[in-house]
This record gives structure tokens, C-alpha cells and sequence, in this order.
């Protein structure tokens, strides 16, 4: 185990489907990184403690069955609350990608407390959801987002930036109160635009989300999660018109977000 | 006891999926319905308390943002007393139909810490309001809630459970009494037991046993049966065939012997290419990828399943190809996959439907639903596709599953030892799929729905995915020798296969099973789906089922490789089958079949005496063949694995309609693979020979167009034909055959796997649908470097038009002849020798970065392909037909614009390039015939100088996406 590199640990279970190209992303920026099957977790074969950031990548876990992300967000509360209580407190970074940000969700750690009352009460639970599309189908599309907050994960970004989606549960909601808190703590980190950067319509927003919410953090900004896929736009080929467009790199507008986590564990935490 | 709970969505909570069935009732004609709300129902089995039941509502089944939940003991459920005008439907599986919610959400019970549950099954509750007669309430209900072969309309209060027989041990061997039998006799035993083997196949059997002195067991007949159908032996394509061929008043007969060894097997012997690792006979074909690894392909078809249960029968045809791809070689890890459709038009009325059959776009909603639901959950992007709309597969759709995988070199050979141990992994046993390989080689008649009902299944893709995971870890730690899939006739082909040359022995109980009380023989065919056979070296075997009880797969060591040479099964203990492994691997008799082929009769073409080709331009790009399948796409994840570089949709809105796809299969380089379709049943109409020719030459064509390399692709065929027991279809698959050999030799691509699926006929009384001898040719190229493709969208105004290869008077077969209302006599003929110089030429224009796009001219002819680059631009073309190529002597512009002359591309150019693009195809076809305008307009000059279409690319581009957005 490598004591000068950033460790990354790329969650996987039954259905989980992006964790190789999550774990290629963060490599690629000089990561060690294990994927991980959360079985070896709960066997203590191996310890979430000994990794700067956890990443909950894309896929499928169980199905989303009943609802997406539910059953591993269980699996997380219930059986491995303390080891992740732990490393947030640690002030260690996590990143959710669409089912991971829809586990992040549903496991209560995004949005995280948004007052003192409930920081106090140490009780994360569900307050905020990612439900159907209210096209009431699946959708792999290419999103331009705006990008807001102050977190880790987005430094550097440019103002607008353009990831794919590819979900059928994405729809970000939470109450009116509570998405007054959320903005007015910048906990907003990706917000659906045009390609102008303006207020979208479907297909724009691709899922009706309220307030057009594509990605969110917690109030450290150190907890990211977001329905669209940095990792698919690693590389500048993976854009979909990158025969029309050049950026003049190689890599696509994703790739920043890797790079902020494994900087920010070099500066930071070794 | 059982729990019912119910969940609802809050008050003000938009439900899309109850907005769907909404539009879909409207579909249907009924209007009188004014809101649909849907609620989830989950019957909880086992000993729970009230508080136990509480706490998996709260914490488990219920979104507190968007849900609520109540829940009761099921006994005491009554019905609520209905308010007028509002309707209850419960819609539930039937017992021994796999709920596919039902496993994670036990684990998500143990997960709370709560046990005592036993089972779990789900339901959905529907409440219509409006007027609503009972008539009109079953109509919704058969046609939009419930498919009668998984589903039916539940009792509340009595939800049906699990099927179980009696947990009995006892073994009643049954035998049947072959040896006293008739003729007579033998077809009904074959008949009755849904054997399909024909009188000559059962009376081998016969003197088979006759010569044992002995009757078979049924589990023997089974077996015999499944290894002997059409859909795992292919004994049409593997047999002799009396070949008749009739044209232009003159009759030539011949005797072929082994139609595939004659010519599609031939065709890639004579080609010897060195790149082709492994061809035909493993569960794919796998060509050299680089210097470490092989990639492989395999395209499979779900035809019959997919016309009774389309859901279903797509989700089970995709994750059957992908464990074609998890089973070749040690097996290869998917990297993507392809479907190709077939359908009756959407539009078909609904009294035009014959009895038994589902409505075209019922099945075609329900089919993509099923591709997206594997595809999307295994993880695998399905990157490229065709759908096609033709009458004759009303009764027949055609469902086309194809995967591509990779692996690394030293993983492509398989060998079973004498002494490894039997081990199955993955899904357990059940009762579904019985007989799915025999049934797919007949005919589907009116009654299959009620009939077959057990051949359809619905698939588990987690569990897929289980099994991939484990699967890969165990093969790159070399813990097993061989490996093959659960397909068509279960562990029967499977054990079967493997132990061919060696023999093999099993314990049936054994088996993991999904509930008791099934037969032995049931386990045996059942083709219960997510289920891999392994042969593992006894030291290896405890190593093997940690790797797989780490990712939570089930595995049971069933038996041995037994060096015996004879298939022997034990249940309990007592011998339920022994057979020799030589008689039922190649015991099955030759049969010899009657083909002809005579040339069609074709009504001659009257073409309009004052064409209008803007509105011929615009009823080509609304022809359902041709239009956009975004509405598809979209809905499979086409992106994951990170490998994608040219997408399905291209162009500056993301709407373009690629030619092939391109993915990189390793994140770390840059090497890529290319992958088309070529697929065209009209011309087939007029010559399945040069449809076959036709096809290959497009799927080529595609990949060339894109940037792939001419000199390493390999291509698969795939032929689903009617029955070949009537000559007139075996003759028009022999001819396409023979195109396939004259395509792929002269374009030096070899075939590396293929697939046939034949009795592709609804049979309703007397009368007979066939569909379309129906050809696809799927192909996969090598790509070198992957920053070097290019795309079919127009890039930049100033940019030259040219047109690569010669336009013929061919528009026999055309989009553009069938929208006024003709077939037309003259098929493209691919002059082959010239369209290998063309697309050499272009493959190394486009490497030297000399083409800014490229799109291959194919349904709808030049006229169509012009329109799609424009649009998909977001720029206007204008373009002269004067400068056409064109070998022929009646030069006009409907030829011009609408003939779908083979070997063609339309390609862009910038100014700067315009000398080495030219140089570079020199001995080429090449005509400059226009330029990338800056305002959207889509101008084409006829051959009078007088502009013959003027239209607007928004106005093209809304005809041609339009007519599929659902």
C-alpha cells in the first residue's frame, strides 16, 4: 500500500456498471485505486479508512429494484454508518455518479444537514429523492450544465460544461424549504442549462428536475454527487460531435473533476 | 401469513408510467378514461409482525419525499367499495413466472435485520376513472396491462404463490414405449411430447434402441430431441439439399451437399485470413484485436419468444447473446452490442390483426423495453441497430441480439478434461423455458400463446452481471478448462456439448432449484436463463466457488467429466439417462430437402409522368425504414464502459443517423472497433442473391465510411427464413447463401460465425404467413486509431460534395418505388471488384485526413443520404445531378436521386484538400457534384439545369424524425 498516493476506493456490488471506467479516470491522474465489492467491506477484508475518497459509480445496484439505489443505500446506512461517518469526518471526499448519487440520496448523505438542529442531531435520513423522469423513460443524452458552489470537486471548471446523461430516475426533488436552504448554502454544484448557459426545457433539462438540479453537494462541498457522467466525457473523442468541435486537449470537460479529487488528497491529506 | 402493502404516490407526485398507460388507452381508442394512477402492491410471505412490517414500509419500500404506504394482512383485504366510474385492475405475475423485484427485495429485508420472510411478490394496482363498460375494462387490460403469457388480472386478497409439487424424492422413471411403436405412433410420440422430429429422425431413434434392446427413457428422447432440433443442429443448413433453379426461361438443377460447408465455411477457407482466431465452431467468431487481445461477435435471434412475450423474449435473446460472449473461449467480456428489428407496420389496424397476435407496436415497445432493460442493467452499450417494417412479419417479428466481447489471446481455446468436475453457476432451476429449442423450429400457430406459454421467460440481468464479474475474476486466475452457456435446451446442450468428446455424468438433484417439485427431466431441459456450465480440475473447485460466492453467485458441483463417452444421468440415485455420446452427436440421419428458386414475376413500374421529388424526397425520409430511430437510441444506454467514440447519433444537434459505430474497447489506447448492419429485404424479393450481396457490400460499406480498414473485417450471417420443408423458401435461402459466398470472397471479408432461424411462419387455419427471406449481415472491423474516424454530419460551409462510386439504373427494391406503390425489377447489383478499388481508396483518403465526412448511400438512394448529411449539419447542400457518376444509357433524375446502387458514398471535402482527396481516388468513380451551403437550404439540380428539389433542411430533418417519436 502506496503511503504518497491518493488511494481511491470505486464502490461495487450486484449491478454496478461504471466502476472501471470511474477507477480508469481517477488512475489516469495517479490514483492507486481498488474497486472494491462491498462483501469485502462488511468481511473487514478490507477498510474504507485506509482510502482518501470513496467513489459510488454508475449502474444499476440490485436492479433498482423497489427504487434505484435504495437497497445499497441501506447497506450503507445501516451496516457501514460508522466507517463512512468516519471518513467524512475526516475530512476524506466522496463522489456519487448517478446511482451513486441516487445512493448518496437515499442514504441521507446528500444533501446532508442542512440546518444546526439536525447537524446536532446526528441523524442523516432521507430528505431530498431522484424519482422518474417525467418522460417516463430511460434517456442517454448529452446535458449542458451549468456549474455553481464551492466545492472541491468543481474548481476549475468551466462555467458551462457538457456531460451525457443515462438514467430513468434522475428527477431531483426536495421540499420548497429545504431547496431554499440547499442554494442558499451553494450546495447547488450542477444546475441543467442550455447551451447559452440559460434556464432549460426538455430535452435541456433532461428529466424535470426542480430548479433544473442536476448535482449537488454537501455543505463541506467535499461530498459530490451528480446524475451526469464526468467519466463519459474523459476523453475529448467521447463528446458526441468531437469530429465538429475541437478543444485543443485531449481530455473532455469531465476529466477536471478527477484530477480536483486527486489534487485536493495531495494537498490536503497525505 | 401474508402481508399486503401498498404503496402510493403522494398527492401532486407526477407519475409518468400512469401517463403512459393513460396515452396508450387513448391509443386504443377509448376516450372515455380521464386519469390512471398506478400503485405498487408487494405480497410480504412469512412470519412478520406488525411492527417488523412497519419498519420495512418505512425504511425500505417507500420514498418519503414522493410515497406513502399502508399495509394489512392479505386474508383481510376487501374490496373498497368502488366509487361509481372508477375501476380497480391488479396486475400480478403468474405463479412460476420470476419476479424479477422479488429476490433484492428480500435481501433489502435481511439488510433491515428482520427475518421470517419467506417470499415476496409484486403486483401493480391500477385505478382507471371514466366511463367504462366491463367489455371495455378487459380490452385495457389484455392489450396495455397484462400479457396472459406472464401476467393475469390478480385476487387481492389471494395472491398466488410459487408454484410447489409435493417435496416427494420418489423417481418414477417413466419410459416410452418406442420399440413396439408404428410410424404412426412415432410422429405422435413426437408430437405429444413437442419433440419436433420427423418420421425418418424418429425411426432412427427407433432402430437405435431396437439395436439396445431397450425402450428410451423420456429424459433420452429429450435429450435426443433438443440436441437433434433445428435450432441446435441446424440440419437444413448442415444437410443436402436438391436445388432447382429457374431464370429467364432456363432450369439448372444441382445436389448440394451441406449447404454452410459449401458456401459460407467455404468462403472463409478460401480467404485464409490470418487475423481469424477462432471461426465457427465456438459460441462466436474471434478475430485478432492487438497484440494481447481478441475481440469476439456473435449476433443470435429471439424470434418466437419475442412474438408471444416481446418484453420478454428480447430481454432473455440479450442476455442469451451475451452469455454466447461470457461462454467463448475461457469467455470474453461484452463491450457492446447491436440489435436489428423486424415489424409489421405500426400503423396496422387493429381487426387487421390475425388471432393470437400482438399488435406491432405493441410488440415493438415491448421489445425495446426489453433490450433496454438488460442491456442498460448488464452495462454493456448497445451502440448500433436497424429496425425494419414490412406486412409479413405480423405474425413473426424478427428480434436480432448481438454482442461483441474481448478477451485476451491466450484465453480463446477451451478443452475439457477427463476428471473436472461439473459445475453449474448463476441462476437457479425452474420451470421456464420448457422446450424453448424445439419450439423455436416449428411453426407459430394461433394457438402458441396457450401452447408454448412455458417457452417465454423474462430475464434477471443483475444476476447476468453476477455472473460476469465472477466469471471474468475466475478466468484470469485460471481455475477453470472449459466453459459454455445455458442456452436453448439447457444444462441438456450445455453438459451435453461439453462432454461430447469425453462423456459426462450428473447428479440432477444436484441442481439448485427455484422451488421443489419438479421432474427430473424438467431439470434436465429446463431452460431456466442466467446459467453458465464450467468444467473445473478438482484442486481448482473450492478456489472456484469462493470467487463466486464472493460476488453472491450461487454454483453446485453437479457431476464429473466422466471419460466414458456416454451421457449418463443419475437422480436420487437411479439411472435416468445413458446414452452414447456418438450416436446423439451425430446419429441424426441426413436428410435431404427440395429447394427451388424461380426469378419472381414483377409488375412493371409506372412511374409518375410529373414527379414531384420534393415530396418524393420527403415520403423517402418518412418511410418508416428509413426514419429516425431516435426514439429508440435514446432509450439504450449507448455511452457506458466510457468506450464510445462514434456514436449511434451524430451531428451538431445529436440526431444524425450514423453508418457504423465506433467504440475503443481499451481506455488506454487508441485502437478501436467498427461496427454495421446491412440489411434489405427487398431486394431479396426480387433475388436473395444479390440481396445477400447487397448486404454485405453495405455493411462493409459503413465501416469503411467511418474510417475502418477494408482488409480486416470479418462479417457474420444471420438467415431467418420460413419453413424449409416448403421448397419455395429453401430455394430463396440457398440463392442468398450463394450471394454470400460471391460477396465474401470477392471482397476478401470472412465470415467468422452465423446463425440461422428458420419456421418463421404464422400459421393461422390453412393459410400461412412466411416472412421475408430475411438476411442479416452484421460486421465488426479493426480500427487503428480511433482520432482518425469521421462522421456523417456536413461540417463546414465551402466544403465540396463529391459522390464516390457509380449510380445504375437500380431502383428495383428502392424506399423510393415502394412509396408509389412498386417493387421494381432492378435489384442492385454490386459490380464487387470495383467497389473493393472504391473502398480501399476511400479507407485510405479518409486515414490521410482528407474527408471531412462521410455517409454511405444506401436506402433512399443519393437523394436521402445528401439530406441526412445536411441536416445533421445544421448546413444546406447544393448539389448538380449532371456530375453524377453513372454507368448506364436512360440517365434520369429519379435514377439519379432514388436508385440505391450499391458500393456508394456521398463524401465532404474541404476546398484545401480538394487535390490529394482527388489523387487519392484515382481509378475511382469520383463526381464533384456540389458544395456545403451556409444558409439551410437543401437545392438539387436536375439534369435540365432546373433545380428539382428545394427544400429546407428543418423541414427534411422534422419529415424524417417525425413518424417514430412516440
Amino acid at each position: 500500500m502506496s503511503k504518497s498516493k491518493p488511494r481511491v476506493l470505486v464502490l461495487r456490488t450486484a449491478g454496478t456498471n461504471c466502476d472501471e471506467e470511474t477507477a480508469f479516470a481517477f488512475a489516469h491522474f495517479g490514483a492507486e485505486v481498488d474497486r472494491v465489492h462491498i462483501e469485502q467491506l462488511y468481511k473487514k477484508n478490507i477498510h474504507l479508512k485506509d482510502y482518501h475518497i470513496l467513489a459510488l459509480p454508475g449502474g444499476f445496484t440490485y436492479g433498482d429494484d423497489i427504487e434505484s439505489g435504495r437497497i445499497l443505500a441501506n447497506e450503507l446506512r445501516l451496516h457501514l454508518g460508522e466507517d463512512l461517518c468516519q471518513f467524512i469526518g475526516d475530512g476524506k471526499l466522496i463522489i456519487g455518479i448517478c446511482n451513486g448519487f441516487q445512493v448518496l440520496i437515499k442514504a441521507g448523505l446528500l444533501p446532508g444537514p442542512l440546518d444546526h438542529q439536525s447537524e446536532a442531531a446526528h441523524d442523516s435520513h432521507q430528505i431530498a429523492t431522484l424519482t422518474n423522469n417525467d418522460s417516463g423513460k430511460f434517456e442517454d443524452r448529452w446535458s449542458y450544465l451549468k456549474v455553481e458552489g464551492h466545492s472541491v470537486w468543481t474548481r476549475g471548471l468551466d462555467e458551462v460544461v457538457y456531460f451525457p446523461v443515462a438514467h430513468a430516475e434522475g428527477k431531483f426533488m426536495l421540499a420548497a424549504d429545504d431547496l431554499k436552504k440547499l442554494e442558499g448554502h451553494q450546495q447547488v454544484a450542477f444546475r441543467y442549462c442550455t447551451f447559452e448557459g440559460n434556464s432549460p426545457a426538455y430535452p435541456d433539462n433532461p428529466n424535470g428536475s426542480v430548479a433544473d438540479i442536476a448535482g449537488i453537494t454537501d455543505r463541506t462541498g467535499r461530498i459530490l454527487g451528480l446524475m451526469p457522467h464526468p467519466e463519459r466525457h474523459f476523453f475529448h473523442t467521447q463528446h458526441p460531435f468531437w469530429t465538429r468541435v475541437s478543444n485543443g486537449s485531449t481530455y473532455g470537460s469531465g476529466a477536471k473533476i478527477f484530477e480536483n479529487g486527486v489534487e485536493y488528497v495531495l494537498e490536503h491529506l497525505l | 401469513m401474508t402481508w399486503r402493502i401498498e404503496i402510493k404516490n403522494k398527492a401532486g407526485v407526477f407519475d409518468a408510467h400512469a401517463e403512459g398507460v393513460s396515452r396508450s388507452i387513448h391509443d386504443l381508442g377509448i376516450a372515455s378514461v380521464e386519469s390512471v394512477s398506478v400503485d405498487r402492491v408487494y405480497n410480504l410471505e412469512g412470519n412478520l409482525s406488525p411492527e417488523c412490517v412497519e419498519h420495512i414500509c418505512k425504511n425500505l419500500l417507500t420514498d418519503p419525499v414522493t410515497q406513502t404506504y399502508s399495509y394489512i394482512p392479505a386474508e383481510s383485504f376487501k374490496h373498497a367499495k368502488t366509487k361509481k366510474d372508477t375501476h380497480t385492475v391488479e396486475i400480478a405475475f403468474n405463479p412460476g413466472v420470476m419476479d424479477p423485484v422479488e429476490e433484492s427485495t428480500i435481501k433489502g429485508i435481511k439488510d433491515l435485520d428482520v427475518g421470517g420472510i419467506q417470499s415476496v411478490s409484486t403486483a401493480r394496482k391500477y385505478t382507471l376513472r371514466g366511463k367504462l363498460s366491463n367489455n371495455k375494462l378487459e380490452t385495457i387490460v389484455d392489450k396495455i396491462l397484462a400479457n396472459k403469457i406472464i401476467q393475469h388480472a390478480a385476487d387481492p386478497a389471494h395472491p398466488k404463490s410459487v408454484p410447489s409439487g409435493s417435496a416427494t424424492k420418489s423417481v418414477d422413471l417413466i419410459m416410452v414405449d418406442l420399440l413396439s411403436a408404428s410410424s404412426k405412433k412415432l410422429m405422435e410420440i413426437s408430437q405429444q411430447g413437442q419433440l419436433f422430429l420427423s418420421l425418418p429422425e424418429m425411426q432412427v431413434i427407433q432402430d437405435f434402441y431396437k439395436s439396445i434392446d431397450r425402450n428410451p427413457t423420456d429424459c433420452e428422447l429429450e435429450t435426443i430431441a433438443q440436441t437433434w432440433s433445428e435450432h441446435c443442429y441446424h440440419k437444413t443448413f448442415r444437410g443436402n439439399i436438391e436445388f432447382t433453379h429457374t431464370e429467364g426461361g432456363k432450369t439448372k438443377s444441382k445436389k448440394i451437399k451441406n449447404l454452410l460447408k459449401s458456401t459460407i465455411v467455404k468462403a472463409t477457407e478460401e480467404i485464409n485470413k490470418s487475423w481469424c482466431v477462432s471461426v465457427f465452431h465456438d459460441n462466436a467468431g474471434v478475430i485478432k484485436f492487438d497484440k494481447d487481445s481478441c475481440v469476439c461477435f456473435k449476433v443470435e435471434t429471439h424470434n418466437h419468444p419475442s412474438a408471444l412475450e416481446p418484453f420478454g423474449g428480447a430481454n432473455t435473446g440479450i442476455g442469451g447473446v451475451l452469455r454466447d460472449i461470457l461462454g467463448t473461449g475461457l469467455g470474453a467480456k461484452p463491450i457492446c452490442n447491436t440489435d436489428v428489428f423486424c415489424f409489421a407496420s405500426p400503423e396496422t389496424p387493429f381487426d387487421a390483426l390475425p388471432p393470437g397476435t400482438l399488435h406491432p407496436k405493441r410488440v415493438m415497445k415491448g421489445v425495446v423495453d426489453g433490450v433496454r432493460d438488460y442491456g442498460n442493467k448488464m452495462g454493456i452499450p448497445t451502440v448500433n441497430g436497424a429496425i425494419l417494417f414490412d406486412p409479413h412479419y405480423i405474425g413473426n417479428p424478427l428480434v436480432y441480439c448481438g454482442s461483441v466481447g474481448i478477451m485476451p489471446k491466450d484465453k480463446v481455446n477451451k478443452r475439457v478434461h477427463v476428471g473436472d468436475m461439473i459445475v453449474v453457476a448463476g441462476g437457479k432451476t425452474g420451470r421456464d423455458g420448457i422446450h424453448g429449442a424445439t419450439f423455436s423450429s416449428g411453426e407459430l400457430t394461433t394457438e402458441s400463446e396457450t401452447v408454448s406459454s412455458g417457452a417465454v421467460q423474462i430475464g434477471d440481468p443483475i444476476q447476468e452481471k453476477k455472473v460476469l464479474d465472477a466469471l471474468l475474476k475466475a478466468r484470469d486466475l485460471n481455475l477453470y478448462t472449459a466453459v459454455t452457456d445455458c442456452g436453448a435446451g439447457g444444462l441438456s446442450s450445455a453438459v451435453g456439448e461439453m462432454g461430447e468428446a469425453t462423456g459426462a455424468r450428473v447428479d440432477l438433484e444436484r441442481v439448485p432449484l427455484k422451488y421443489s417439485g419438479l421432474k427430473y427431466m424438467e431439470i434436465w431441459i429446463s431452460e431456466s436463463q442466467e446459467r453458465m456450465v464450467f468444467s473445473v480440475p478438482p484442486e481448482n473447485v473450492d478456489e472456484f466457488l469462493k470467487v463466486f460466492a464472493d460476488e453472491n453467485v450461487e454454483t453446485a458441483v453437479i457431476g464429473e467429466f466422466s471419460g466414458s463417452k456416454r451421457l449418463e444421468l443419475y437422480y436420487h440415485g437411479i439411472q435416468v439417462c445413458d446414452l452414447d455420446m456418438h450416436f446423439l452427436h451425430d446419429g441424426n440421419p441426413r436428410i435431404t430437402k427440395q429447394a427451388v428458386w424461380k426469378a419472381p414475376k414483377i409488375k412493371k413500374t409506372r412511374f409518375p409522368k410529373r414527379p414531384d421529388f420534393n415530396q418524393s424526397l420527403i415520403d423517402c425520409l418518412s418511410h418508416y425504414n428509413v426514419c429516425s430511430k431516435e426514439w429508440v437510441i435514446r432509450q439504450y444506454d449507448h455511452e457506458v464502459q466510457g468506450g464510445s467514440v462514434i456514436k449511434p447519433l451524430v451531428g451538431v444537434d445529436c440526431d444524425g443517423p450514423s453508418d457504423a459505430s465506433v467504440i475503443r474497447p481499451k481506455l488506454d489506447s487508441n485502437k478501436g472497433i467498427a461496427v454495421s448492419n446491412g440489411i434489405n429485404i427487398r431486394y431479396g424479393m426480387i433475388d436473395p442473391y444479390w440481396m445477400a450481396v447487397a448486404c454485405i457490400d453495405e455493411a462493409i460499406r459503413q465501416i469503411v465510411s467511418v474510417g475502418g480498414n477494408v482488409d480486416k473485417i470479418a462479417i457474420l450471417d444471420n438467415f431467418c427464413w420460413g419453413n424449409p420443408d416448403k421448397p419455395d423458401r429453401l430455394g430463396s435461402m440457398v440463392r442468398a447463401a450463394q450471394g454470400c459466398y460471391k460477396a465474401a470472397v470477392g471482397f476478401q471479408t470472412p465470415f467468422i460465425s452465423g446463425k440461422d432461424s428458420l419456421y418463421n411462419e404464422y400459421t393461422e387455419g390453412k393459410k400461412s404467413i412466411a416472412i421475408p427471406g430475411t438476411l442479416l449481415i452484421s460486421a465488426i472491423g479493426i480500427v487503428e486509431d480511433i482520432r482518425k474516424t469521421v462522421t456523417m454530419d456536413v461540417k463546414s460551409p465551402g466544403n465540396l460534395i463529391y459522390v464516390v462510386g457509380k449510380t445504375r439504373d437500380e431502383l428495383g427494391g428502392s424506399i423510393y418505388l415502394d412509396t408509389l406503390g412498386y417493387l421494381g425489377e432492378h435489384v442492385p447489383k454490386s459490380n464487387i471488384k470495383s467497389a473493393l478499388k472504391t473502398f480501399t481508396a476511400l479507407s485510405g483518403a479518409i486515414k490521410k485526413g482528407l474527408v471531412a465526412s462521410s455517409h454511405d448511400c444506401s436506402e433512399g438512394g443519393l437523394a436521402v443520404a445528401l439530406a441526412e448529411m445536411a441536416f445533421a449539419g445544421g448546413l444546406g447542400i447544393s448539389a448538380h445531378l449532371k456530375k453524377v457518376p453513372y454507368q448506364g444509357t436512360d440517365k434520369r433524375d429519379d435514377i439519379l436521386l432514388f436508385s440505391e446502387s450499391t458500393s456508394r458514398f456521398a463524401v465532404e471535402v474541404s476546398p484545401k484538400h480538394q487535390k490529394k482527396f482527388e489523387a487519392a481516388m484515382k481509378g475511382v468513380p469520383v463526381g464533384l457534384i456540389g458544395i456545403v451551403e451556409e444558409y439551410p437550404d437543401f437545392l438539387v439540380t436536375g439534369l435540365d439545369g432546373e433545380l428539382c428539389i428545394h427544400k429546407d433542411i428543418y423541414e427534411l430533418k422534422e419529415a424524417w424524425k417525425a413518424p417514430l417519436r412516440w
